[in-house]
């Protein structure tokens, strides 16, 4: 648990929070690289396990996808998806513009 | 009838049914307490008006004879389940003034049950904590105290589920449970809480977290108490495509079971470096319990336990940095406006959420992104594998089994943590049970030396809630835990 | 089955200033599944309605919303897959690609990125004017459609429509199998042509029932492989021809000029016919795909496939085998007949009782001519396959002749009403009383008797008497009779 991680540094940092939308400030960039590489320099841990063979677990649960029929049972519904909209106009979401 | 608070939630079913006194009355008892008890910030959001509209109806359905099987009951809900028109935060600021159009599959099962909701209880943001310190609208306090009188946190993330359990100020609560999230504040406050097996209740209209973890549980003051929640709560769910098409059996019943010829297993690796030496007493205190209730003790073997921890928070979070990206200001919630789109979606998520949501965001973008995918985030699942695997070889030789439920009592508020590993590793014995998808719950079973509750865990097979809540109640039954926090706050 | 080696014919070379080059082409369709709901929600998925009236809270994904699959498209999966001669997988799982957008209401779009319900596969298409080519399918997947944003309601602020939002289309990726915007075009017709004729995509490719997205790149005739750039939302074959021959050159001119191209999305304008650049390197993609947690693997068995298998309609290949085969019309009419479900159908009723040679020519000359110039669909035609039988019954039954019927079929396509009407209206029957044939054969005879008198030595000169018989009667003898009575009055 005490080898340092230092694969994470500044520029990684700012390509994560852009890939995740969050505005991190310049200042914040080296702080939050070593935060990570603690966190992840414990994580580490898990290559000491073998896995080969091993298929990975993606559920808890070891059932098949149900399935619904094709039937149209919903929609219709504009005012509950509008209602907590930040702007609407004309029954549509309004956003900032997403072309320049 | 002196003071309705002090009933369990089983006791009050039965008073109403007999009309001992009424819904409205029991109600009003829980409204009192709740606004004397507002220093411990366990609500966000309190619904007293339509509490009352329901008890009323409640009181009229009990008159003809009627009612569910939470009829007249006035309970928390956690703050994470959707309710129609009323505000649903997650503990964020992100989300706004955001009242859900929809009411969740559990909340609405148990309103037709007859539950008479008091109002949204605080937790963690996004459920992602320990301390329930992560909340946007504040900490809540734990109302139990060591004789310092220091502040305590009451565990996370359903801290506001279980400070209101322990105070009185509700009869039980909803809870939600990723990695220890219902056990470890049940453990800190002296109450009880079960989070069931993966896919027993549906997770439709409950705000995200880890959705291949999340599962929502009860917080109660009984086993019992649990198990008749846990009934209306659990149940196959056509719009959860996770949630398992399987009978409800009969929990409360479940309780009566005993522990007659049940092999309880104790896995070695419960313990923990630093652990206080009473959590190791108190864990011998349940085996013996147990033998003497008339279980078999077996020693079992969890080898990839300490493993456990670090693939959850692998998993954990790569999940929540998919399920957060539809909080972006767009449809709904808090948008700050930015000088451009990307601005605006930067900001308004900065803003909205709190440190330790965007910190586990970050991580799961990280573990998910080109070049680090397999190293990680396949690497965790895979781990996760051979952790059923443990479990799986356990249920050869038991049918249960006991550990502690956390590695320490509580804590106190604002408690200075350098390192965010630190404040994970109270989930170290709870997460196992995430990553298998199996039924776990803690009792509580004594205090410590400073006078906090502690509690023990109970774990077990896939579905099996019932031998959960049958060792679980011979736990509660040897431990006669009476004690209850001081009324310090009202 | 990549035919990276297969090189263009000198034909379809292009020449710069530099030497020759061969343009390697590859393409994505997605194709809209015919289902009524969506893939992972319960609202409707019908073209044109109200914004944001088909959305539902989980299309909105409003939180804890949960995705539940939609049977019917896993089904119309299967049946493309059987259709393009893929292997269907039996274990399918659905992942999430994360990306931000303001018409991608999760953040993320669930498609199958690691176990598509659809293998390999492969499909022949015959490009106009050159032999028929092979193109190999990479995979067939299903995945949500995104929202629709919309750019000129306000300057300032775009608008967003969750209609489409959540509706279920299957990405048909081809491999680079092709070289000439001709076989491009080719491939997405023979494409739409299939599942329009499985009934699983309406192929609307105006309503974006079926876009295409083309990966272009170019390359020395045999030389190694070039960047390639993916140019998206084509909606049209004309647009896919005149994009891939704009980005060709692009490519060309950047190469020769010393430069490289980049990899990256451009986006067809089709005003300006031309491909631009649509998105700045900075905001490089990492879509971050993982199994999604709420929804669990898909897995079918083989009796499920096979079942399927059994119930798939005759595919345009193989019709146009049988039409050949079985009516003994030409390959190349056979192919025209059955590029879609609706031509080959018509003239399957059509042919029940007419010759068949002489049905194909009459759709495929008269009444897909009359179709094209007012721009009617076969569906919709003012003539059906009865009202054409039954000009194809006056014309067998010598009632009038195939130039009378010309005109007798522009009325009908006019909707002057049915050939018999039209015929009986207009008194256009055939003069088939040998009296009245001879009567005018002999007025001709003695009105032009010099001529007559010639027709011993130059036999050929019958056409004249012939012509002037058919202009005596308006067009309405018959023809024969006239030929036989013309031959024996002039004793040859």
């Amino acid at each position: 648990m005490s080898n340092e991680n230092k694969g994470v540094d500044a520029e990684i940092v700012r390509k994560i929070a852009r890939l995740s939308r969050l505005h991190v400030d310049e200042d914040r960039l080296a702080p939050l690289a070593d935060e990570l590489n603690g966190i992840l320099s414990w994580i580490e841990m898990l290559g000491e396990v073998d896995v080969k063979g091993v298929e990975p677990m993606t559920s808890a649960v070891a059932i098949d996808a149900p399935l619904r029929a094709d039937v149209v049972t919903d929609g219709g519904v504009r005012d509950k998806v509008l209602a907590n909209a930040p702007k609407t106009e004309a029954g549509y979401f309004v956003v900032p513009r997403s072309v320049e | 009838m002196s003071d309705l608070t002090q009933l369990t939630l089983e006791a009050a079913l039965a008073g109403l049914k007999s009309k001992d006194f009424s819904s409205v009355e029991i109600t009003k008892a829980h409204i009192e307490a709740c606004e004397k008890g507002a220093k411990l910030n366990a609500f966000i959001t309190t619904d007293y008006d339509n509490a009352l509209k329901s008890a009323e109806a409640s009181d009229a359905r009990l008159a003809k004879g009627e009612g569910g099987n939470l009829e007249g009951a006035p309970l928390g809900m956690k703050d994470l389940f959707c309710t129609e028109n009323v505000r649903t935060t997650a503990g964020s600021k992100i989300l706004g003034d955001f009242k859900p159009q929809y009411e969740s599959t559990i909340s609405a099962q148990m309103k037709s049950d007859g539950m008479v909701m008091l109002g949204k209880l605080n937790l963690d943001e996004f459920a992602m904590g320990s301390a329930n310190e992560t909340s946007h609208f504040g900490s809540v306090i734990n109302p139990w105290k060591a004789e310092d009188g220091i502040d305590l946190v009451p565990g996370g993330s359903s801290g506001g589920s279980a400070t209101a359990v322990a105070a009185n100020m509700c009869l039980g609560a909803t809870a939600t449970d990723t990695g220890g999230s219902i056990r470890q504040p049940a453990s800190f406050t002296g109450t009880t809480g079960i989070k069931p097996t993966y896919g027993r209740c549906s997770r439709w209209g409950v705000v995200a977290f880890a959705s291949s973890l999340d599962q929502a549980g009860p917080i109660t003051r009984t086993v019992k108490d649990a198990a008749i929640m846990l009934q209306s709560m659990a149940g196959y769910d056509v719009k959860d495509s996770t949630s398992l098409n399987v009978a409800v059996p009969d929990f409360a019943a479940a309780c009566d079971n005993g522990v007659k010829g049940l092999r309880i297993g104790i896995p070695k690796e419960y313990t923990m470096d630093g652990m206080p030496a009473e959590i190791e007493t108190l864990w011998q205190q349940g085996i013996k319990w147990l033998q003497d209730a008339g279980a078999e003790i077996v020693n079992v073997s969890l080898p990839h336990t300490k493993y456990a921890l670090p693939a959850y928070y692998i998993v954990a979070p790569a999940e929540a940095s998919s399920n957060l990206a539809r909080y972006d200001g767009m449809r709904y919630g808090n948008r700050v406006d930015g000088e451009n789109l990307y601005d605006t979606y930067e900001r308004s998520r900065a803003e909205g959420f709190g440190e330790e949501v965007r910190r586990r965001i970050m991580i799961g973008t990280y573990v998910l992104s080109a070049g680090y995918y397999d190293a990680y985030y396949l690497q965790a699942q895979k781990v996760r594998t051979r952790i059923a695997e443990d479990f799986n070889a356990a249920w050869e030789k038991c049918d249960a089994l006991l550990t502690p439920t956390c590695p320490s009592a509580a804590f106190a508020v604002g408690r200075k943590i350098d390192d965010p590993v630190t404040m994970y590793l109270n989930d170290i014995f709870t997460v196992t049970a995430n990553l298998a998808g199996l039924p776990a719950m803690s009792v509580p079973v004594s205090l410590d030396k400073d006078g906090l509750p502690l509690g023990l865990q109970i774990i077990g097979r896939a579905l099996d809630e019932e031998t959960v809540f049958a060792a679980s109640a011979a736990l509660e039954k040897a431990a006669n835990f009476t004690a209850k926090p001081k009324k310090w706050w009202a | 089955m990549f035919t990276a080696e297969r090189v263009a014919d000198k034909k379809d070379w292009l020449t710069g200033n530099d030497g020759e080059w061969e343009v390697i082409i590859g393409l994505e369709i997605h194709a809209q599944v015919a289902s009524k709901s969506k893939l992972f929600s319960g609202a409707a998925t019908e073209y044109g309605a109200e914004p944001n009236t088909q959305v539902s809270l989980v299309d909105a994904a409003m939180p804890g919303m949960l995705p539940v699959v939609n049977e019917f498209c896993i089904e119309q999966a299967v049946r493309t897959g059987l259709g393009i001669n893929a292997k269907i997988n039996l274990f399918s799982r659905f992942d999430r690609k994360n990306y931000f957008y303001p018409d991608l209401p999760q953040g993320y779009q669930i498609s199958q990125f690691e176990f598509p319900i659809v293998g390999e596969g492969e499909i022949e298409i015959e490009p106009e004017g050159s032999e028929a080519v092979m193109v190999g399918i990479e995979r067939l997947h299903l995945e949500q459609d995104a929202g629709k944003s919309i750019h000129d309601l306000s300057p300032n602020e775009t608008y967003v429509d969750l209609n489409r939002s959540g509706v279920c289309l299957m990405e048909i990726v081809s491999k680079p199998d092709m070289r000439t915007p001709e076989e491009a075009s080719a491939y997405v017709e023979k494409i739409r042509s299939i599942v329009r004729a499985l009934g699983t995509c309406n192929g609307d490719m105006e309503k974006g029932n079926l876009r295409a997205d083309v990966n272009v790149s170019v390359r020395r005739p045999g030389g190694p492989l070039g960047t390639r750039c993916e140019l998206k939302n084509i909606n049209s074959m004309r647009f896919i021809r005149q994009a891939i021959n704009y980005e060709a050159r692009r490519q060309i001119d950047i190469v020769e000029a010393g430069g490289e191209v980049d990899q990256e999305t451009r986006l067809f304008d089709n005003a300006k016919g031309e491909t631009r650049t649509m998105r700045s390197k900075e905001d490089a993609h990492d879509y971050r795909y993982f199994p999604d947690p709420d929804l669990l693997p898909t897995k079918i068995t083989q009796e499920y496939v096979d079942a399927i298998k059994a119930t798939l309609p005759e595919l345009p290949d193989a019709r146009r085998a049988r039409f050949v085969e079985e009516y003994g019309i030409p390959v190349y009419d056979a192919g025209i007949l059955t590029a879609d479900k609706a031509k080959g159908d018509f003239y399957e009723r059509l042919v029940k009782g007419h010759d068949a040679k002489i049905a194909a020519n009459w759709m495929m000359g008269d009444l897909f001519g009359a179709l094209n110039k007012k721009s009617i669909d076969l569906d919709d035609s003012p003539v059906n396959s009865d009202a054409l039988g039954g000009l194809l019954d006056l014309i067998a039954d010598k009632t009038i002749s195939g130039k009378i019927a010309k005109g007798v079929f522009e009325k009908m396509f006019a909707g002057e009403g049915s050939a018999d009407e039209i015929v009986e209206r207009d008194g256009l029957k055939q003069v088939t009383d040998m009296g009245a044939i001879e009567k005018m054969v002999q007025d001709v005879i003695d009105a032009n008797a010099d001529q007559a008198a010639k027709v011993a030595d130059n036999p050929r000169l019958i056409g004249f008497f012939v012509g002037q018989v058919m202009k005596a009667s308006q067009g309405k003898a018959n023809p024969q009779a006239v030929n036989e009575i013309l031959k024996k009055k002039l004793g040859l």
